[in-house]
């Protein structure tokens, strides 16, 4: 399983636009991916439960992946975080 | 006549007849089915039709009002693709029952997943499950979907509108918007002040189809709307939209121009913001840069105090979002009337005189220190001033310029790249007005504060209506103290800007340009206004 912590830049946190980027971004591969913070928790690839999280700027999040493409998974999320959130 | 106010998202006058838009409420009655497996397959097509149905709704949003608001409906398609959304649904379509019904109990429980959240933002994507979920229960039942019905623009007029009704809607045939609920996140205020529509939100109004055909006015300054308005009073609001019209387009001439007067005397025009997003504002009307960024935002309104980190992360948006603009934050103004819990501070009997602004920050360094470390780290990624408010001696801006000295050589130890920042104080007591010739020896600039300046120069509590003739902001005591302080910072070879009400006051354009002010910053609604002032002297 591979692990990161991000930090949330985007002023208005995991809203409607990134959320659905993001869980696009997480059906490109077959890992499953789960995304933790403001104490919840959701898979990463279901937009409703993931903007249902709450997540707001300055708030930290982690990420863990688990799968076959663990290693590839973990740097595109890493890289779509940086650059959208 | 009949008058409702409301939230205004957009200041704008519209006059016409009142629309009332009825939403086809489908009444979904709760039946058993013999078939589970076709109604499941139902429930499926008309999905599929609603994803369609998205799919065009996004083409033609992405080409009438542009991406950003076109990617509501790609998000709504995969809402409909959510498994949990689809889930819930088919759980109940298990049970044997009607797939109308299914899809509206899911919408329930969906929507009150986000109703609870503590966010205003995420609980206005309640109504986003409810615009999905009502497509799907249209199509299942064969409701056609509904549009305006009218021949001539109208104003628009609802209980609430979800963002597909609201985007659907022809355009030309709208002249406003007026919801009985909603707020200034939804998409109907979004979309509104994206295609330049007066509306108003939450008006509360108890008030339904009577509506249909009467004229009304929506008056989007007072944030009022009016029903069959008296002859007098619609003649007059006739007027006053004409004037508006014909002031937009004479002030949207002047974008790009610059802010000088025939004899070639040019002034600073900046805007002043509260939270980051106005930064957009600031830019949309052309402001020279802020002048203002009011950093109160950042404590209001929770339960603890905002680290380091996140407020860095605000001073850089905005920064990043001006470029080389300057921004001028001002550090933390907030007081015994400005109620924040978690400073705990003590009831007083006189706050505008009390414990506030500096006077805190110079009490409680430790919270000064965390603002100064985010400011200055921030400082690296744009043109940062900042200054510090509530000033009343040298001895003060000593004090405060060795915590900055301070806070900077730590951070540059630590590694942090940082840019020059200048660094002012906000003139807003008599006291610093009159002693403006010391201060300008100590400070790189003066902005004149004159909502507190008045308060505390004329002894009046501006909040108190009682004393409005006696509060006149043109009293010749405060324009001596203004002029008082731009010459003692001309003498040091510093300058002057004015950052309260008073600098939009267009009456006063040309006393402050003749004392040689530098800079003006009002909010980003009058900025052009100032500049067709000064264009015209």
């Amino acid at each position: 399983m591979k692990e990161f912590r991000y930090t949330i830049n985007d002023p208005v946190g995991i809203h409607a636009r990134p959320a659905g980027l993001l869980v696009k971004k997480a059906a490109e591969f077959q890992s499953k991916m789960t995304i933790n913070g403001n104490g919840k928790s959701a898979d990463a690839k279901k937009l409703i439960k993931l903007m249902g999280l709450g997540i707001k700027q300055g708030m930290e999040i982690t990420c863990q992946i688990e799968g076959e493409d663990e290693e590839t998974a973990c740097e595109a999320m890493l890289n779509f975080f940086k650059e959208n959130l | 006549m009949e008058r409702y106010t409301g939230k205004s998202v957009l200041k704008g006058i519209a006059i016409g007849r009142i629309y009332w838009y009825r939403k086809q409420q489908y009444q979904v009655v709760r039946t058993e089915v013999s078939d589970k497996e076709a109604e499941k397959k139902r429930f499926a097509d008309a999905v599929e039709t609603a994803k369609q149905q998205l799919a065009a709704l996004y083409e033609e949003t992405l080409t009438r009002v542009g991406e950003d608001h076109a990617m509501i409906f790609d998000i709504h398609k995969m809402m409909l693709e959510d498994d949990d959304y689809l889930d819930a649904v088919n759980e109940v379509l298990e049970e044997g029952l009607n797939a109308e019904y299914a899809v509206e109990r899911a919408q329930n429980q969906f929507a009150e997943m986000f109703a609870s959240m503590d966010d205003e933002y995420m609980k206005a994507r309640a109504s986003d499950i409810k615009d999905i979920s009502q497509r799907v229960i249209r199509i299942l039942a064969g409701v056609p979907e509904d549009g305006i019905l009218a021949d001539e623009p109208v104003i628009v007029a609802a209980d609430d509108l979800t963002p597909s009704e609201t985007v659907k809607m022809d355009k030309n045939k709208i002249l406003a918007f007026v919801t009985v609920r909603g707020s200034s996140n939804s998409h109907t205020a979004i979309l509104a002040r994206s295609m330049n529509l007066p509306a108003l939100v939450n008006t509360g109004m108890e008030a339904g189809e009577e509506l249909n055909g009467k004229i009304g006015v929506v008056d989007g300054f007072q944030g009022e709307f009016l029903v069959e308005p008296e002859q007098e009073l619609l003649d007059e609001m006739i007027h006053r939209k004409n004037q508006w019209v014909a002031d937009l387009e004479a002030l949207e001439q002047l974008k790009g121009k610059d802010n000088v007067t025939s004899d070639g005397r040019r002034i600073d025009i900046f805007a002043n913001i509260g939270k980051v997003d106005d930064a957009d504002g600031a830019l949309a009307a052309d402001a020279g840069g802020i002048g203002l960024f009011r950093s109160e935002f950042l404590y209001l309104g929770r339960e603890n105090f905002p680290t380091e980190e996140e407020q860095f992360l605000s001073y850089k948006a905005v920064l990043e979002k001006m470029g080389d603009k300057k921004v001028i934050i001002r550090t933390l103004d907030i007081g015994a009337d400005k109620k924040v819990d978690y400073f705990a501070l003590e009831e007083e009997e006189n706050p505008a005189l009390g414990y506030r602004a500096i006077r805190i920050c110079l009490d409680r360094p430790e919270i000064f220190i965390t603002q100064l470390r985010a400011l200055f780290r921030a400082s690296a990624y744009g043109n940062e001033a900042i200054m510090f408010p509530m000033v009343v001696s040298v001895a003060e801006v000593r004090r405060i310029k060795e915590i900055v000295n301070q806070v900077k050589e730590e951070l540059l130890t630590e590694g942090y790249p940082m840019k020059d920042v200048e660094l002012g104080i906000m003139i807003e007591t008599p006291a610093a007005a009159l002693i403006s010739d010391e201060l300008a020896r100590e400070v790189d600039f003066f902005s004149i504060g004159t909502n507190d300046l008045t308060q505390y120069t004329l002894a009046v509590d501006r909040q108190n209506q009682k004393l409005e003739s006696i509060c006149d902001t043109h009293h010749p005591a405060i324009l001596k103290l203004i002029e008082l302080t731009v010459k003692n910072a001309h003498k040091e070879g510093i300058w002057a800007g004015i950052c309260g009400e008073l600098a939009a006051d267009t009456e006063l354009t040309e006393t402050f340009l003749a004392m040689g002010v530098d800079e003006l910053s009002v909010s980003a609604s009058s900025v052009l206004k100032v500049r067709k002032a000064v264009r015209d002297l």
